[in-house]
This record gives structure tokens, sequence and C-alpha cells, in this order.
């Protein structure tokens, strides 16, 4: 469903993020992505959610090629991609339970469908209890967890968490590895980008290891190992 | 905004103006035949129907020498001189006329050459056309000139007021530029991203609009006694209440014309839609 054929991508002459990258991931696969600062991980999602424009090749997602998509066709690809970011990017002026209802607003559903799913989701990440709190009031876990719901709240085929995990201690990250498993096993797609060598190496799921922009490595029950 | 929104509609109401004053002006324009005392009033009758005949012609008015004389004397009721040297004369001197009114101004040319004609010419004394023309024309071209500048203050103070709108709106996308990266992330349409920001521009016009009636109101009865010492006619204050729903409906389209095309630009421009 997803496949970068050939794709290279450069920032400007004297960085070369990606460089003939060949990827194909199959409908409810779970897979890591793994490599150094600069390997080009984030450039990989960026180009895939149509954020940047390849310099070279092709990006498929189900029916889009995402290189060709107009700005005005962007929304549809967007909502069809949960993300959730290392640094949240929740809005520090809505509470938890609004930035997840947000998701839904966009895409203009009616408010008896989102007072009916805001609350399962917020339960589903173990929040309910925090639903009317602001960002600022919320622990990085909880945070985190408020963009995974978000991320997934109306069901999108894909779920690409870039780093999730990165400033979060060892048991809060474990939690949310155990809810992107659960996500997976309801049907979703996830897409991992993370550097946390026990997260993959317990999950022992596939994993693509990224270094200067080239796959170095792609293993279906693959290892943390670099260079 | 309001200060673009205001100057236009001074435009309005000194168009208005201008206009009551011209035609009021023109009004007074006429062309008197004065024909010889010896003509009989059954010619003169048949020349004033066929003077109202012409298309040109709005409206002729049969001055008789009697009441000719009559006005005469009634303007120098005071004059003994006039009045004695009447008497001595015995007679009426005045001779009777026609004041011809055109329906067009510039139609007077056409009037004037009809009245040249060969038949006429021995019956006629004297064709005379009063000043006025002039006058008029040099006000028209006067009250011409300061519309135009009034458009162009218009137009340059409305590219300003876009520009100061435009920034106004362009701070309020660069304050929320992480939230409308949020939206996009979750895959907002164009439309709800930038649905806000047009709002806002809208509503800065909706604002100025009012803001410049509420303007106007002082300025008006400031105005009114001056303009009616100058123009009798002219009610600025009755014009400006009798046509306060409309101005402000006036006021409104263009001050939500330029919020829009603002805000429109900024949305344009910097949220690259
Ligand atoms: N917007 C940009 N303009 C120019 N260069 C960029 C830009 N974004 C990324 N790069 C460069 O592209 C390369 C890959 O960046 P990328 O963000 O994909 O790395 P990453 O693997 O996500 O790293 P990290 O682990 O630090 O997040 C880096 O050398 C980076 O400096
Ligand atoms: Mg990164």
């Amino acid at each position: 469903m997803i496949s970068f054929q050939n794709v290279s991508k450069v920032y400007n002459s004297h960085s070369v993020a990606l460089e003939g990258v060949n990827l194909t991931i199959q409908p409810k696969e779970f897979i890591c992505i793994v490599g150094r600062n600069g390997a080009g991980k984030s450039t990989i999602i960026k180009l895939l959610i149509g954020e940047e424009k390849p310099t070279k090749g092709r990006v498929f997602f189900g029916p889009y090629e995402v290189n060709k998509l107009k700005p005005q066709e962007m929304p549809a690809l967007r909502r069809q991609i949960g993300i959730v970011f290392q640094d949240f990017r929740l809005l520090p002026t809505k509470t938890a339970q609004e930035n997840i209802a947000f998701a839904l607003e966009v895409e203009g559903r009616p408010q008896s469908e989102i007072d009916e799913f805001v609350p399962q989701v917020l339960d589903m990440v173990g929040l309910a209890h925090r639903a009317r709190n602001f960002p600022h009031e919320l622990s990085g876990g909880e945070k985190q967890r408020v963009a995974i719901a978000r991320a997934m709240i109306n069901r999108p085929a894909v779920v690409v968490a870039d780093e999730p995990t990165g400033n979060l201690d060892p048991i809060h990250a474990g939690d949310i590895v155990k809810l992107l498993l659960k996500i997976n096993e309801l049907g979703t797609t996830v897409i991992l980008v993370t550097h946390n060598r026990e997260i993959v190496n317990s999950l022992n799921r596939r994993v693509i290891s990224l270094d200067n922009g080239r796959i170095i490595r792609d293993e279906a029950n693959g290892k943390y190992v670099l260079a | 905004m309001t200060l673009v929104l205001f100057v236009f509609l001074n435009l309005i109401i000194f168009n208005v103006l201008a206009d009551s004053a011209l035609a009021i002006l023109r009004d007074k324009i006429d062309i008197s035949v004065y024909f010889q005392t010896n003509v009989s009033e059954d010619d003169i009758l048949k020349v004033q129907r066929s003077l109202a005949s012409l298309s040109e012609v709005k409206d002729v008015e049969y001055i008789s020498r009697d009441l000719a004389l009559q006005s005469f004397k009634d303007r120098h009721k005071e004059d003994q001189t006039i009045n004695q040297a009447l008497e001595v004369l015995g007679e009426n001197p005045l001779s009777a006329s026609l004041n011809i009114k055109a329906k067009d101004p510039r139609d007077y040319p056409v009037i004037v050459s009809y009245l040249n004609n060969e038949n006429l010419n021995n019956l006629v004394d004297q064709v005379t056309y009063s000043q006025n023309q002039l006058i008029i024309n040099r006000l028209a071209n006067i009250a011409e000139t300061a519309g135009k500048g009034g458009v162009a203050l218009t137009v340059i103070l409305s590219v300003i007021a876009v520009f100061v709108t435009l920034n106004t709106i362009i701070l309020t996308i660069y304050s929320t530029r992480d939230e409308i990266g949020v939206m996009r992330l979750v895959g907002a349409a164009n439309k709800f991203i930038s649905g806000p920001y047009i709002i806002q521009g809208v509503l800065y016009g909706i604002l100025a609009a009012f803001l410049s009636m509420l303007l106007m109101v002082p300025l008006i009865s400031v105005a009114a006694p001056y303009v009616k010492v100058l123009m009798p006619e002219v009610n600025i204050n009755g014009y400006f209440y009798s046509n306060l729903l409309k101005l402000t409906g006036y006021q409104l389209g263009f001050g939500v014309v330029l919020g829009t095309v603002s805000s429109i630009i900024a949305v344009r421009r910097y949220l690259k839609i």
C-alpha cells in the first residue's frame, strides 16, 4: 500500500537526505525505521505525508501518487495517515479531549460522532481522567498518548510515529509501544521511527536501517544494528 | 479602513451635493427672445408653439409686453427717474419675449440656430443668452475635478487599507502558525484553515463601515448649515438621514469587499493555498 520507488531527496547542494530509496510496506505491517541522527528517517515520513517533495523518484500511498498531489488534494491524504511526533504538536489552547476531537472536526464529522468516539479513544489510551486537562497540565507520556489518540481517532489506514518515545522514561515508552501494538492489532499499519534499541529488539518486527540516506538493511524480524 | 470608508462616504455625499448644485444652476440657464414691439401676440404665440414642438426644448414661457412692464416697474419701484421717464413716454417701451429652457444645456446652440432662420429674423429684435452658462460650465468642471480627486484619494486609501488589514491578518496567521501546522497535519481542508481569517477580514470591513457612518454624524451636522446658506434647495442633513440605510449598505458593501480582498491575499500568500 506504501511504496517508495528509487526516491532521492536533496534539500540543498550540500545535504543529501535520501538516495535511491526503494521500499514497500504492506497493509497491517508494523515496521521500525532506525538510523543515526540525520540518516534521513524524518525525511521519509515527510515525503510520505507530502510535506516535502522528492527530488527524484515516486512515492505511492494507496491510490495516491504523493509526489504529484496538488495542495488541495493533500487533506484527503493526510486524513488517512495518523501522525505522532516526538514534540507532540498539541494545540496548547485546547484540552486533551478537544485536541482529539479536533481531528474529527476538520473532517466535518457531526458532533454526535465526536461525542461518541472521543471518550472511547481517551479510554483506550488510558486518559479518561485527564480529558479536561490542557497540554501543559499533562506529563510527557500523557501528552504523547493524547497525540496518539488524535492520530488514531479517525481510523486512519496508517499511523506514523516519529520518535514518539524520545523524551519518555522507559516505563512510559513501553506503554506507548504497547499502545501502538494494540493499534496494529486492530488492523492499522504502524510505522515507528525510533532510536530506542530495547524497543526495537523486543518488538522483533520488520526493521529498516538507514545510514546516510540509504537503506542498508531491511529485515523481517530485525534487530537494532547500526553500521 | 475606517478612514477609507469615511472618505468614500464623503465622496458619495459630495457627488450628491455637486449634482444637485449643478441641477439647480442648469435650471437657471435660458434663452430670451425679444420681439419687435409691433409684432402681434398671435404671431408670438405661433412661434411659442413651434418652439415647444422642438424635441430639445423643455419649456417656453411667454412674457407679454404688459407683464414685462409690470415686472420692470416692480423692480424699479424706488427709482423715481425711471418711473418719471416711463410716464413721459406714455406708451410701453418694452418688448414681449419668450423664455426658452432646453432639456439639456448642450442643446442651446440647436435652438439658437433655429431662431436664426429667415422667417423669424424680421420678428425678432434680439436674442440673449443668460451669462450663467459660463459659470455653470466652470462649476461643472470644478465638481468633476474634485470628484476625480476624491476617487483617486479613495483608491489610494483603499490600497493602504488593504495593506494594513493584510498586515493585521498576517500577524494573526503568524501567531497561530503552530496551530495551522497542526491543522494541516490532521488533514484540515484549506477552507477550514482559511475560513477564520477570511471572517476576520470581513469583520474588519463591517466594523469600519459602522465607524465611518458614526464619524459622519458630527461632520454632517457641522456642515449642514453652511450648505444651507450656499444652496437653500439642498438639505444634506435630510439626505443623510433619509438615505441612512442605503449609505450604510454602500459602506458595508465596500468595507466587506476591502476586508475580503485583504484576507484572501493574506491567506493566499501566507498559507500558500
Ligand atoms: N528542511 C531541511 N533543509 C535542509 N536540510 C535538511 C532539512 N531537513 C533535513 N535536512 C537534512 O537532511 C538530512 C536528514 O534529515 P532527517 O531529519 O531526515 O534526519 P533524521 O534521520 O530524522 O534525524 P534525527 O534522528 O536527528 O531525527 C540531515 O542531514 C538534515 O540536516
Ligand atoms: Mg527525525
